[in-house]
């Protein structure tokens, strides 16, 4: 049934709208700009915040005595609006001055300065004096874990972190504790981020407006290891960084820049400069083994990527009794970490305790997943440090590089010859599609006459497709986002599940919209150019199936013997612990 | 700066009877339906454990399959609940406005040296607690205490000494 129409006025606007819409919906539609703080409408992936608790975007409704908040209140019949009266923007602003008067003055040397929504507000709404000095908050902040920083004295309580934990990702970790003036976010029992049962994703982080949580700088670490001649140091760059850090230095979302990548990274003075790809590209030769014999040999079905480090968490504190079904295969860029001190290490006579291996990740979870006990045994660390997209940016900016300017240049050989196929891993349905095209060679003998398999491409929380191999229909499952992973898990462990093979990200949109990515500020837009720009850069590659990279074939042959052997197990695969769910 | 009240849900400190995870799981499989019933459940659970240690929430998520931030959230939101063990006698002290202005806040400030604790406290020995509470409809006798469900109007500071005895004296007669 179509929507009843209704004629409203906005700014003394006549408009026809759908009944039902809120005002700031209409507001939108009609080009009038009201602004919000707390409200965040990331439609695509199926949450909205519209806690109204910053009223910030309260509009004058003729009629009524009070102020009404847009972005929850519905347009009705007849209803005279007035987004702009003096009324109403004197009101706005006491509500953000509110907010200034308990929040810590401290934007010179806050890690999201320039980029805090309620900064950009302040500016937005012309405010030049925090006119009330009150009580301010001063509460612990918690830097228990290696990925996330919650500072809740630079939380507005806006609760976005709140939805897309509990909505999107169901995690249920951070939950508004207390009352009134003493109220915060923070996990059950105001136990640390580091004991809560939190993957670090890192979607909360992608969506606080504030400072109040963050990534854990290890920008320091990085120089220091740069600057100290006794350091070999080596620098990997996962798929999705390098169709986004552009976003950092004005470039449009979803242009490519892998070329000043490279040449940036090389300037800063890493020693060698490698790419993630390249272990993407053998984590498909692992993986696809590993499906293909669980195929043959009645194992145990489905399989499930485990690239995705939040999303290997929360299978270990939500699932414990499925830890059977991931592949045991280490994330790409842990394997890298291993082939980096034995292989490359060996090859090129350097001592692997000199090496020092710098991960930069669209991702928090890996700064965590690179401190794992099983990860981090034998002493030396496989993984040494991990940035994210955003710290290389702020570093790049430090370092006075110009990187809009950057002539292209390439990776460093052997470690960075990469596919095609490793570059989808940076979005959703990508390692599933990698895993196929390796997969499908493999089980048929036969060359894949179309590498892309389109039907597992898409944004849809949960999608599915069926290839043909040999005389076996093989389902695939895909999901992003916790939430949707949820559903086909339980589908799993109720036995219902009709998949072989299955791919899980944590993060709406895959690796792109990762929680160490550059902020989206609720345009899921950005995302999608991202995506596309991934698949553009696949269609780029000379060669676009894993194990077709020469320089994986000569690891096979020059060190790790075949896939699933004696040497690739011990190196490249790992294992999974249950987690109690708090 | 202020420093808001600490938070923290100590766990029970001995285990907990099961028999009574037992009347609690009993009487939360009876209700028709556990969606909207948190706080209906929370407070049997407290009438049940007396108080709602980390266990007893954490049973309560697991049980309605929530998060335990849901549960921790709605605990921290109410004072009726408490995360504290009670003690033997809870002393409550009005400080509602007829007690305040006739010198509650004295009374309660004599109460808490007398007993070296402080507000939802309790004594090490176990015997008493302390709440300050909101009017309790007994205006006409301000200032008033209760010791459990047993109201003492026009307190006077010099009366306290004698209140608590008569508390200490039943439980050693008991």
């Amino acid at each position: 049934m179509a929507l009843k129409n209704i004629n409203i006025t906005i700014n003394g606007k006549n408009l026809t709208v759908p009944e039902g819409i809120t005002i700031l919906e209409a507001s939108n539609r009609a080009g009038v700009k009201i602004p919000t703080l707390c409200h965040l409408d990331l439609h695509d992936l199926k949450m909205v915040n519209k806690t109204a608790s910053c009223r910030v975007c309260i509009v004058e409704a003729k009629g009524r005595n009070t102020l009404v908040p847009a972005c929850v209140t519905k347009v009705y019949d007849g209803m005279d609006i007035r987004t702009n009266s003096i009324r109403a923007i004197r009101a706005r602003r006491i509500a953000v001055e509110l907010l200034l008067s308990n929040h810590p003055n401290e934007c010179f040397t806050c890690p999201k300065n320039m980029d805090c929504e309620l900064q950009a507000l302040a500016a937005e709404l012309g405010i030049r004096e925090i006119k009330w000095e009150g009580e301010k908050i001063d509460l612990p902040i918690d830097t228990s874990s290696f990925a996330i920083v919650k500072n809740p004295n630079k939380c507005i309580m806006c609760r976005r972190c709140e939805t897309m934990c509990n909505e999107v990702q169901t995690c249920g970790i951070l939950s508004a504790i207390s009352r009134g003036f003493s109220s915060f976010v923070g996990p059950a029992f105001n136990i640390s981020m580091a004991e809560s049962s939190c993957t670090y994703c890192g979607q909360c982080v992608a969506v606080c407006p504030t400072a109040a949580l963050t990534e854990v700088n290890n920008t320091d670490q990085v120089w220091d290891a740069i600057n100290d001649p006794d350091k070999y140091v080596i620098v990997q760059t996962a798929p999705a960084i390098r169709v986004a850090i552009g976003e950092l230095f004005g470039m449009e979302a979803g242009t490519i820049v892998t070329g000043k990548l490279v040449t940036a990274l090389r300037m800063m003075g890493f020693d060698k400069v490698f790419d993630t790809d390249f272990s993407a590209d053998l984590t498909i030769m692992e993986e696809a083994s590993e499906l293909i014999n669980r195929l043959e040999n009645n194992g145990r079905l489905p399989m499930l990527t485990s690239c995705c480090p939040a999303w290997v968490k929360f299978i270990e504190h939500q699932f414990p009794e499925l830890l059977d079904v991931p592949s045991t295969c280490k994330s790409p860029h842990i394997m890298f970490g291993t082939i980096a001190k034995t292989y490359y290490a060996e090859k090129n006579n350097i001592d692997p305790d000199k090496i020092v291996v710098v991960s930069v990740m669209p991702c928090l979870a890996k700064k965590a997943e690179a401190k794992r006990p099983e990860l981090t045994k034998d002493d030396a660390n496989n993984v040494d440090i991990v940035i994210t997209t955003r710290e290389l940016g702020s570093m790049l900016k430090e370092a006075g590089i110009n990187f809009n300017t950057l002539p292209d240049s390439e990776f460093d050989n052997p470690l960075g010859e990469s596919t095609g196929a490793s570059v989808i891993f940076g979005t959703t349905g990508g390692v599933i599609e990698a895993a196929i095209r390796t997969a499908y060679e493999w089980m048929t003998g036969k060359e894949l006459e179309h590498v892309e398999f389109t039907q597992l491409r898409g944004m849809e929380g949960i999608r599915e497709g069926t290839v043909k191999i040999n005389d076996i229909d093989l389902n695939i499952g895909i999901a992003h986002g916790l939430g949707n992973a949820r559903k086909l898990l339980e589908d799993i462990r109720d036995g219902k599940s009709k998949y072989h093979a299955i791919e899980i990200m944590a993060c709406p949109g895959g690796c792109i919209g990762g929680g160490g990515q550059p902020y989206h500020h609720g345009n899921i837009e950005i995302i999608k150019k991202r995506q596309q720009a991934i698949y553009n850069e696949d269609k780029n590659k000379a060669i676009r199936k894993s194990h077709e990279n020469p320089y994986i074939i000569k690891l096979y042959e020059e060190y790790l013997g075949k896939p699933l052997g004696h040497k690739s197990h011990d190196l490249l695969h790992t294992y999974y612990t249950a987690k109690e769910k708090i | 700066m202020t420093r808001p009240v600490e938070i923290s849900v100590p766990k029970a400190a001995g285990e907990l009877p099961n028999e009574k995870f037992v009347e609690l799981e009993k009487y939360i499989d009876n209700l028709d339906t556990t969606k909207g019933a948190l706080i209906r459940i929370l407070h049997k659970a407290q009438q049940i454990f007396g108080y709602l240690p980390m266990e007893v929430q954490l049973f309560i998520a697991r049980k309605l399959n929530i998060p335990g931030s849901e549960v921790f959230g709605v605990v921290s939101f109410y004072s009726y609940f408490s995360t504290q063990p009670s003690g033997k006698h809870t002393i409550s002290v009005c400080m509602g406005t007829a007690c305040f202005v006739r010198g509650s806040d004295r009374i309660h400030e004599k109460l808490k040296e007398e007993l070296g604790i402080g507000s939802n406290q309790t004594t090490d020995d176990g015997l008493f607690t302390i709440k300050d509470v909101r009017c309790i409809g007994a205006c006409g006798l301000a200032p008033v205490i209760m010791v459990d469900d047993k109201v003492y109007g026009r307190v006077t500071e010099e009366d306290l000494p004698e209140i608590l005895n008569t508390y200490r004296q039943k439980t050693i007669d008991s």
